[in-house]
């Protein structure tokens, strides 16, 4: 079982600068070739300062943490128990290539189902730019499972 | 493409959907390096079956990033305010996904609620979740 006292923990924060470099890999990754995403003059043509982040690569920017396993080493999770059971995104502001994001990540709460079979650890985090503006909450939920 | 507007959407209108590509190794291999998620079980076969897996699998976040490519070529990215998504079954190598949308509920402030679903080629659900986004 994973030790409850862990709800509520802050994990340490940290800043992601966004490239546009990657903005661009990710967007052949996920087939997306609209040219928003992958171009700087349709980007600024349709009112954006650069490439926006697309709305799921605030997750892939959350794991550039300098201590990516911090959770799962603070809680004691084998990682190839893991599974990534939800995600959500609520978005305030847009974030764009060039931005500097700071990434505030606390252990919102730990519970367990089927008799401690399946356990699930929520995560929230925060996440602003360098003008300390709110862009987004990211909401984790991590299965893991015993036995 | 004219913007969606509040007034002219209902519920259950269906949004155009999203064909993509069947998930290839090389899909898989993009997505580790451009996400950042280089969990092994994904792309090292051998990793994949010590860890008793039959084979290297998706990130869920690769489907999850198909259904925001749906919502986006929809209504720009600045009215999205949510997305959620569950991921309720593996996606394998060769699955063809099919991502689907519909309004299911109109809200307060010009806002609506849309369902949003991904399935494979047998039709089996994948990912099932929603989207709240802002309307003129």
């Amino acid at each position: 079982m994973i030790d409850r006292r862990h709800i509520g923990h802050v994990l340490p924060a940290y800043m992601v600068p966004v490239e546009a470099g990657r903005l661009r890999f990710f967007a052949k990754a996920t087939g997306n070739d609209d040219p928003v995403y992958v171009d700087e003059a349709a980007a600024r043509d349709a009112g954006h300062p650069g490439l926006p982040v697309p709305p799921t690569f605030l997750f892939c920017l959350e794991m550039e943490s300098p201590e990516p396993a911090a959770m799962r080493e603070l809680l004691g999770i084998d990682y190839r128990r893991i599974l990534h059971g939800e995600q959500h995104f609520r978005y305030h502001a847009l974030a764009h290539a060039g931005d500097k994001l700071r990434f505030e990540p606390r252990i919102a709460d730990i519970y367990d189902k089927k008799g401690g079979a399946l356990e699930f650890v929520r995560r929230e985090t925060r996440v602003t730019n360098q003008h300390g503006a709110l862009v987004a909450e990211l909401t984790c939920l991590t299965v893991v499972r015993h036995g | 493409m004219a913007e969606p507007r509040y007034d002219e959407v209902q519920v259950g209108t269906v949004l155009p959907s999203l064909q993509a590509e069947p998930i290839s190794r090389l899909t898989l291999a993009l997505y580790c390096g451009a996400s950042g998620d280089h969990n092994p079980i994904h792309v090292d076969i051998d990793f994949a079956r010590a860890a008793g897996m039959d084979d290297v699998f998706a990130h869920g976040m690769l489907p999850m990033a198909y259904l925001a490519r749906l919502v986006t070529a929809w209504v720009p990215q600045r009215a999205l305010r949510s997305l959620k998504a569950r991921f309720v079954a593996i996606t394998h190598v060769g699955d063809s996904l099919t991502c689907t949308a519909t309004v299911a509920e109109k809200l307060e402030g010009r806002t609506v609620r849309l369902a949003l679903s991904v399935r494979d080629q047998s039709g089996i659900e994948k990912l099932a979740g929603d989207a709240v986004v802002q309307l003129s």
